[in-house]
């Protein structure tokens, strides 16, 4: 006998509403079954979770999600999640952004909020493009690729999200890609129960614009394939010298220390916490 | 909301005081209940950031000093979806960048107060050239509530007045401060709290399952729900339906954006001031907003000292605009002089108004200068 079952973690979708609007093969889904999977796990207070998504792919997620989100304006999630977590810090206050969204016109709330340890934590998709508006170049697009805005070959190097965090003051910052479901989840969890600025950066397929421009695919298997190919871990990267490592990606834990979190400029305290 | 502060200083400061401009901005700010404020250092708007830094602390607020204007913007909106009373203050250069974040606060219906310290392209010198985009600033259709203090004692009252009316309309409500006033010293008496109006927030009765966090009777702004209680809201800029979710639907749109715009434009009776000055005789009358009301009103003595008939008008609510009072007066009147310290902007307002029935005489100036009574008067005699 054929027994459907339901999702166990449908629950957490607004008004139980399927399906996405994600195409077919992209990341944006995976990983919204990650962060669930992650809270579920941890069983997390879902109603005192707040996610924040600006435009872009990514920035959909939060639209699915069963909980008081904040969407629509490109790059200012970081704005955002200072103003609702510096005045009610008992509120957990997760970002989906896209590298675009994040790195791209919300840098420099990027940089800020990592500088203070905002208590945040921030799920960053990098699909290596501009997807929503069409697969535009952007901040992490490799050296010499083809999209819709460089059709002769990117001449910008690309930024490499996780060192920026780690430098600018993030306290907990992971790298992994969508092909490995185990590592997502364990990492999103320590930066679900990190107190300071997480960063999760995961390396998500595009096939329908990154992988038909860049890569010359819309598979998005051989997407994955790619990433595959090109990402490394960090302990085998910490052996490596720097030419050898040329442009791959470095997967796994790059910091997670613990320092005081932000509450405000001025504070006037009686006491520390 | 246990931060674990401890209060430390009084919230309201009554009494009488010799106070800067700025200063009575942030004793007005503090006294309506504000307790998050977020600023990006801009002169001349500075003191205003500078005294919020100690003051909101001691209180039990929070200060938050941006990387930029377009942070100050958004905090100050998640702020106060967060249940805060918030604010932003800010200089023409940066009230630029935050026209964005007007924008948001106007589709998400989220009440909040913008001071803008209108100053001169780059420089510190005095100007009004900035009315028009306090008004139509940002991209899309939406109202504005903007109130125009004329002395340090309204820059406090005024200040009041827009996190009341923020917090009535759901709007943003702009404070149009200018250099003249902003760094201005002059008394300013504040009242005991018992004779202050706060207006509370209002929060809905019902329970997250029937709860629609956009649904509201026609021209009236949506009850609130508090965040972090289950009523998961999505507060997004797309085009929202009432359950705030964001599947387009033409007929929605007409109909959020009528609302969004008709709460403001169809309670414009009961939200716009103003003050009259000798308009019960009034053969011509001035109208003024800001600073410039202090110089017209000089003139207007000046002229009656002559004998002529002249009365003032002064607009303490400039946006949105006092349609049925402005009209009611050019009926009666032979001429309309509109004192501006830009290149004739508010005039372009008051002749949509007043040209079927009287002419309308443009009386500007644009040097970082307000004007003198003695300017003001003899254009008002060569247009007579």
């Amino acid at each position: 006998m054929l027994h459907l079952k339901k999702n166990p973690l449908r629950k957490y979708i607004r008004n139980g509403k399927l399906p996405h609007f994600f195409c077919p093969g992209c990341g944006c889904g995976q990983i919204l079954n990650y962060f669930l999977k992650s809270v579920d796990d941890l069983k997390l207070d879902f109603k005192k979770i707040i996610t924040i998504g600006g435009v872009g792919c990514t920035a959909r997620i939060p639209v699915y999600l069963n909980t008081d989100s904040f969407h629509g304006v490109h790059g200012r999630t970081l704005a955002w999640a200072t103003g609702i977590k510096t005045y009610q810090p008992d509120l957990k206050v997760v970002i989906f952004a896209g590298d675009g969204d994040l790195l791209s016109i919300g840098g420099n709330h990027f940089l800020h909020a990592a500088r203070r340890n905002l208590d945040v934590t921030v799920i960053l998709v990098n699909n290596f493009n501009f997807a929503m508006t069409g697969g535009q170049v952007a901040p992490t697009t490799l050296l010499d690729s083809i999209t819709m805005t460089t059709p002769f070959g990117s001449k910008e190097k690309p930024f490499d999200s996780c060192k920026l965090a780690v430098c600018a003051g993030a306290t907990y910052v992971a790298r992994w890609s969508t092909s490995k479901p185990f590592q997502c989840v364990k990492s999103i969890k320590k930066a679900l129960q990190h107190k300071g600025f997480s960063l999760v950066e995961i390396l998500s397929q595009c096939p329908t614009n990154f992988g038909r421009y860049a890569l010359k695919t819309g598979n998005p298997k051989k997407v994955i394939e790619w990433i595959e190919k090109k990402s490394i871990t960090k302990a085998k990267a910490d052996k490596l010298s720097q030419n050898d490592l040329g442009d791959k990606f470095i997967l796994g834990e790059f910091i997670n220390k613990k320092e005081p979190v932000f509450q405000g400029t001025s504070l006037y305290k009686e006491e520390d916490q | 909301m246990d931060r674990n502060l401890k209060q430390k200083s009084k919230r309201i400061n009554s009494g009488i005081h010799f106070m800067l401009g700025n200063y009575a901005v942030v004793e007005g700010a503090l006294t309506a209940g504000c307790d998050y404020f977020a600023g990006y250092p801009i002169t001349p708007a500075n003191e205003i950031s500078e005294l919020m830094s100690k003051r909101l602390p001691e209180v039990g607020g929070v200060f938050v000093q941006g990387e930029d204007e377009l942070f100050s913007i958004y905090s100050v909106v998640s702020a106060s979806l967060a249940g805060a009373k918030a604010m932003t203050a800010t200089a023409s250069a940066g009230f630029n960048y935050m026209q964005e974040g007007i924008g948001y606060a106007s589709a998400v219906e989220a009440p909040c107060v913008i001071v803008n310290v209108q100053r001169c392209r780059g420089e510190n010198f005095a100007t009004q050239a900035d009315v028009m985009q306090m008004r139509w600033g940002a991209s899309g259709d939406y109202e504005s509530i903007v109130l125009a203090p004329s002395t340090a004692q309204e820059l406090f009252e005024y200040t009041i007045l827009a996190f009341n009316l923020a917090e009535e309309f759901r709007n943003p409500v702009i404070v149009m401060s200018e250099t003249t006033l902003a760094l201005m010293r002059e008394r300013v008496e504040i009242p005991k709290e018992e004779n202050i109006l706060n207006q509370k927030r209002k929060y809905t009765s019902l329970s997250p399952e029937l709860y629609l966090p956009f649904q509201a009777k026609k021209n009236c702004p949506p009850d609130f729900a508090p965040i972090g209680k289950g009523y998961h809201i999505l507060y997004t800029l797309n085009y929202h339906n009432e359950d705030g979710t964001i599947d387009w639907n033409d007929k929605g749109y007409k109909k959020l954006y009528q609302r969004i715009t008709g709460k403001i434009r169809e309670n414009r009776n009961r939200i716009c001031k103003t003050e009259g000055y000798f308009l019960e005789d009034a053969e011509s009358v001035i109208i003024a907003y800001g600073s410039e009301v202090r110089p017209a009103l000089d003139a207007v003595q000046m002229a009656r000292n002559e004998g002529k008939k002249i009365g003032l008008l002064k607009l303490i609510t400039i946006w949105p605009v006092h349609e049925d009072l402005i009209k009611e007066i050019a009926r009666n009147v032979g001429r309309i002089f509109v004192v501006e310290m830009n290149l004739g902007k508010y005039v372009n307002e008051i002749e949509r108004l007043c040209l079927p029935f009287c002419p309308v005489t443009s009386i500007t100036k644009n040097m970082g200068i307000i004007h003198t009574k003695d300017e003001i008067f003899s254009a008002i005699k060569e247009a007579l």
